[in-house]
């Protein structure tokens, strides 16, 4: 059975049938769903209740799903101002876990579940698998980091819930997880795109080939990555590279997948609507235009969260996926509206930097941004690893590179930025998310 | 008729050159020569040393992108004249020199000159065709 499912290369699973449901069926799910959780937080959550009346609604004002629109939205800084069980719309008694944001800017946020909402994250989370092709059988590393972070423990109840092996490494120790990923017959790697990518040069420097492996299928997700990273990942290591989608507020990972096409990432609509919206004005754009993703939970009971602003950019995909699944796609998340940073009046996005880098040299070095203000003008530095590819014995030709370097950036952002190139392993890496600006405008 | 040099790129902060001498040392490897060329951010050490393939996995366990490249080496007198003799062989036939360094070597009485031409196979074929004396891999080695 597991060979056929296998033949029919992510199309449908019994685990994902409600990946399939028809799509009136599924709008009707949802209005279900929403209306249960408009009641449930305006009965239980107290910010909520005083937004609503506010506005003059009552739950009874949600009679479609377009209905949702009139909804206020909420924002992190509403997690931190009931910090730390303000939003929970549960008693502790039917509280089994709490996850916390790692709280590097003031206070954590801390969210909670029920057992019903364990269920529903294992439930996605499986269906995250499955739209990635894996199944019983398959040897599962986990180099998500295990503990407050909702990453490590939501890829592994999925991928048990699966039936997969799963190996619970977390994140860090590159060198024990090259040896668990040659050794142990290793199948699938859940981490994120930049540790993956600092894991292939460190088996590069022990003359390992993941090619060589049975590895086939990575899961990367929890911060933004380019399709230029996903082609350098594949290529060098013939696997096939997965984005998924998800944070802690809404569930953790498990919100979205991309399935076997990799165009964009199936959101489980049972569990979550996605609405685009203007990040500047709020307003609700069509489908098809690209804004600011905003996620409402549909079956969280112990944190019903509403038109939670994700500061994520992207845009709602409109035409049926060819693997079958009725449930909509968002294109792939390029950039934060708040990771953006402003330089002499020019907005610009990390990823914009990624993808120049990489187009002037068709694969991905190392880099940093560091801003720094100098007699009052804003300066960006973008630092280079010199690869082996890039290097040259000729001065002239280093120079050349900067220049190219220099202009590749200069196409897509506009502004001429200083290139520097740093030696190999100058920058630091990261076991988790990637930190590519460095800002020292502020200090 | 070529030999192969290392480069190695450096970032113009104190301490990198000694960090790559000591990393050689450490693992025996003689150089026969090196020369820096650098901008006031970064650097390209080059290196020839008598076993590249040795020196190379040194070097790149150490962490340092090294690139190999052919270079040209001949034995010049060392006496008023003996560049430009080379360097009128190889400009009138429209070859240009990319890089050069010299180095002398001890208890002869010969300056070997460092090439990095645009056009190498030429430039080898030109220079045995005047007569020069060009420096295998295996001269190396006695020195």
């Amino acid at each position: 059975m597991i060979a056929l499912w296998n033949d029919l290369a992510g199309h449908f699973h019994p685990d994902s049938s409600l990946d399939y449901l028809p799509q009136p069926q599924l709008r009707t799910l949802q209005l279900q769903r929403l209306q249960a959780t408009v009641c449930r937080a305006y009965e239980r959550v107290e910010l909520f209740r005083h937004r609503m009346e506010e506005r003059q609604l009552t739950p009874d004002d949600i009679r479609t799903l377009e209905d949702i629109a009139l909804l206020p939205f909420s924002e992190k800084s509403d997690l931190r101002d009931t910090y730390p069980y303000g939003l929970f719309a549960s008693p502790m008694s039917e509280v089994v876990r709490l996850h916390a944001s790692s709280g590097t800017t003031g206070k954590p946020i801390v969210v909670g579940y029920t057992a019903q909402d364990m269920e529903v994250w294992r439930q996605v989370m499986k269906r995250t698998f499955v739209a990635a092709g894996l199944h019983r059988g398959d040897i599962i590393q986990n180099a998500f980091g295990y503990g407050l972070f909702t990453g490590g423990l939501g890829a592994h109840y999925g991928a048990e819930a699966l039936g997969a092996t799963v190996i619970p490494i977390s994140g860090g120790n590159s060198e024990r997880q090259i040896m668990v990923l040659r050794d142990f017959g290793v199948t699938a790697i859940c981490a994120t795109p930049s540790y993956f990518v600092h894991l292939i040069e460190v088996a590069e420097g022990l003359g390992i080939d993941f090619r060589q492996l049975p590895l086939r299928t990575g899961i990367f997700g929890a911060e933004p990555w380019s399709e230029q990273m996903r082609r350098y990942i594949e290529d060098k290591t013939g696997i096939k590279a997965y984005d998924i989608y998800g944070l802690s507020e809404i569930i953790g990972p498990g919100v979205g997948a991309e399935c076997a096409h990799q165009n964009g990432l199936h959101i489980f609509e049972d569990h979550f609507i996605p609405e685009i919206v203007d990040p500047v004005t709020g307003k609700p754009l069509p489908d098809g235009e690209e804004g600011e993703l905003v996620l409402s939970t549909l079956s969280k009971e112990a944190m019903p969260i509403l038109r939670y602003r994700t500061h994520d950019i992207t845009s709602i995909i409109t035409e049926p996926c060819p693997c079958g699944r009725t449930i909509r796609r968002i294109n792939r998340i390029s950039r934060r509206s708040d990771d953006m940073f402003i330089i002499r009046g020019v907005n610009v996005y990390p990823s914009q930097v990624e993808a120049a880098l990489m187009r002037a040299e068709r694969h991905l070095p190392h880099y940093l941004i560091v801003l720094t203000r100098r007699s009052g003008l804003d300066q960006m530095e973008v630092q280079v690893e010199v690869t082996r590819e890039m290097l040259d014995d000729r001065i002239s030709e280093l120079e050349r590179l900067q220049e190219r370097l220099t202009k590749a950036i200069e196409d897509v952002i506009g502004l001429r930025v200083q290139v520097t190139l740093v030696e190999p392993h100058s920058i630091a890496r990261s076991e988790g998310k990637a930190k590519r600006v460095i800002d020292k405008r502020n200090l | 008729m070529k030999i192969q040099q290392l480069s190695v790129f450096l970032e113009n902060k104190p301490g990198r050159l000694s960090s790559v001498c000591n990393a050689l040392a450490a693992a025996g490897i003689n150089l026969s020569t090196l020369t820096l060329a650098d901008t006031h951010q970064f650097g390209i050490l080059r290196l020839i040393v008598q076993n590249w393939q040795e020196a190379k996995k040194v070097l790149e366990d150490g962490g340092y992108t090294v690139t190999v490249s052919d270079v040209v080496a001949v034995a010049v007198a060392d006496r008023p004249g003996g560049l430009a003799s080379i360097l009128s062989i190889i400009e009138s036939a429209g070859i240009s020199v990319e890089y050069m360094y010299a180095f002398t070597v001890k208890c002869d009485e010969h300056a070997v000159l460092v090439f990095r031409f645009d056009q190498m196979d030429k430039a080898v074929a030109l220079l045995k065709e005047a007569g020069v004396q060009i420096i295998t891999a295996d001269w190396l080695k006695t020195i």
